[in-house]
């Protein structure tokens, strides 16, 4: 494990009245090694993306990305650094077409404003179809996302965050709200385009079959704290994994 | 050439010529012209989902920045008094600018009925400089240097604006469709995804915001040489009321809509208050009711469907929807 570390968090913290959100987390990621993240549901996986993403300040601790520290920036300033996020809820821009959607996202990436250039006619539109092809979502390019089934959506939001070319991608239960029968596809289109994209992912699961097939790496979360830390073989054969977090899923 | 294009066209050549048939509209239609800029701007604003109740305040300061150039320079010039209008709006807005893109809705557009009503007392309160409510008359300017005639002014008025907000509405749309005019639209639909790419929320509205202060800055400077005179009326906040209202009327969303509002608001306007003086603003009220309840895309959107009925076209209600957020084709 001599990979580097792209993201580091030390001893954060944070309560929201009595709920314990985190809890003294100190986190590793490290280049090219995808990190599953499971936990019971209030465990503090999804807030522990908002403190790595700005969205949420934490009480007390630190987060470094590639070495800088980020702690307290705004979401728009650490997505600019590399850090792009898939949301639990797909982030979509209602209003827009599938394809507008990633047009919007790579003009975004680029400072492109081109206040007299028609959004369609950006030169990231082929990079754009491509990506929408990576997820298998080239046919419904032209519709409206918010009348696309939600298993294409999240998708979408995934699409949407690699469009940024992020260094490290941040996914909150990226196989939720997709039926169980299609979960493996999705991950398989999700491993194909992460890994044509290159960048390191992290994912919250609730699903062991997706975490033993897919992370390189498992983190187990519970009461806003780091339980272990581990090979998905390793973790996923835990007694108290099995216990606590699988007993719970199934 | 399509039913759809030619209409708009034939209509574009009416007012073109009305003037020439009819002199009496010629003033009428430069201010339906000059208002349909300001309203422009309240549909910039409408694509992020934000209404100002405050944007006279830019009609009105651009106005009187006209009056004070003609009162300085002893009537002034039409092209400086544009200019410098314009500019000043632009200068406002930045300030107000920089203070409400952080807020959002009804906030929003309290934040800017507020700052208008500052700007209302100051005009009315500071007589010795601003004329109080009497107001400040506008020397007829010079165009480029030539001393004009009024019945020649009145005319190259009237075929100047035309062409300006022809120029103007194909320049909004532009940015409308842009990158960066999508990003405003995103405000209205998902902020937190738009910071998410990397991109100020904020930054992106206070452009939009810009654009719509300098908008309605053009229109004020129009509306002050059209009428000769400017008073704290141009800041009131019925005017701001009265921009939206038209913004909705034409089509909320809709560049050619805004001008379609206000000349249809202006011509009614006009002649109601002549012949049904009592009654003319529950007329008004009743129309906007109509609008909101059955035709919401406004007058252009109605246009949009008759169009579609005709051409035997039968469009999907999302599909219809985004339609008429678009200008009449
Ligand atoms: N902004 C907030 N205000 C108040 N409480 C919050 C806030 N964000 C999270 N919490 C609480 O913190 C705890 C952890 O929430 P979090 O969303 O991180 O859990 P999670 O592990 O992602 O759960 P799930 O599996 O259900 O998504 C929960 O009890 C939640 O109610
Ligand atoms: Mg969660």
């Amino acid at each position: 494990m001599s990979a580097q570390v792209l993201l580091e968090t030390r001893g954060l913290d944070i309560r929201f009245g009595g709920v314990v959100a985190a809890d003294q987390v100190d986190v590793e990621i490290h280049e090219g090694r995808n990190l599953a993240i499971i936990g019971p549901n209030g465990a503090g996986k999804t807030t522990f993306l908002n403190i790595c993403t700005g969205y949420t300040k934490p009480n007390a601790g630190s987060v470094h990305f590639c070495g800088r520290e980020i702690t307290r920036r705004s979401p728009r300033q650490i997505t600019r650094l590399g850090v792009a996020r898939a949301f639990q809820m797909p982030q979509l821009f209602a209003e827009h077409s599938a394809l507008e959607n990633l047009l919007i996202a790579a003009s975004a990436r680029d400072r492109r404003w081109a206040p007299f250039t028609r959004l369609g006619d950006v030169p990231e539109r082929d990079e754009m179809m491509h990506l929408l092809e990576l997820v298998d979502c080239a046919h419904v390019a032209e519709r409206a996302v918010n009348e696309l089934p939600e298993g294409q959506r999240k998708l979408i939001d995934i699409a949407i965050a690699l469009a940024l070319k992020p260094k490290l991608l941040l996914m909150d239960e990226p196989t939720s709200g997709v039926a169980s029968s299609e979960k493996f596809g999705v991950m398989d289109i999700l491993t194909r385009a992460l890994a044509e994209a290159k960048v390191t992912s992290v994912f919250v699961e609730h699903d062991m079959g997706i975490v033993e097939k897919y992370a390189d790496e498992v983190a187990v979360w519970a009461s806003g704290a780091v339980q272990l830390r581990g090979t998905p073989a390793e973790i996923l054969e835990h007694p108290d994994v099995i216990r606590d977090v699988i007993g719970e899923e199934v | 050439m399509s039913l759809r294009l030619a209409v708009p066209l034939i209509l574009l050549a009416l007012v073109a010529l009305l003037p020439t048939i009819a002199p009496w509209s010629q003033v009428v239609l430069t201010i339906a012209l000059a208002k349909g800029l300001a309203v422009l701007g309240i549909v910039v604003l409408l694509h992020a989902g934000q209404v100002s109740f405050g944007h006279a305040l830019f009609f009105a300061v651009s106005a009187y920045i006209a009056a004070f150039l003609g009162k300085a320079f002893a009537g002034g010039e039409l092209i400086t008094m544009i200019l410098l209008g314009t500019l000043a709006s632009l200068a406002v807005g930045l300030l107000v600018g920089l203070f409400v893109v952080r807020y959002r809705h009804i906030f929003f557009g309290m934040l800017n009925l507020a700052v208008s009503m500052i700007f209302f007392s100051i005009l009315e309160k500071f007589y010795h400089v601003t004329g109080g409510s009497d107001g400040m008359q506008v020397a007829r300017p010079s165009v480029l240097g030539v001393p004009m005639e009024r019945a020649g002014f009145e005319t190259l008025l009237f075929y100047g604006a035309l062409v300006l907000c022809i120029a103007v509405a194909w320049g909004v749309h532009r940015y409308l469709e842009s990158p960066i005019g999508h990003m405003l639209k995103t405000i209205k639909t998902n902020e937190t995804r738009l910071e998410y790419l990397g991109v100020s929320a904020r930054r992106t509205l206070l452009v939009g915001y810009l654009v719509s202060a300098g908008l309605c800055g053009l229109g004020g400077v129009l509306m002050a040489v059209t009428q000769g005179i400017v008073t704290p009326e141009y800041a009131w906040w019925i005017r701001s009321g009265e921009l939206v209202f038209i913004a909705i009327l034409g089509g909320s969303g809709s560049v050619a809509g805004a001008f379609v509002g206000a000349l249809v608001y202006e011509v009614v306007r006009t002649y109601a208050a002549a012949f049904a003086a009592d009654i003319w603003q529950m007329v008004l009220g009743f129309f906007l009711l109509g609008i909101i309840l059955y035709a919401s895309s406004g007058l252009v959107g109605l246009y949009g469907k008759l169009m579609d009925r005709l051409e035997g076209k039968h469009k999907t209600p999302a599909g219809g929807a985004k339609q008429s957020m678009e200008p009449a084709q």
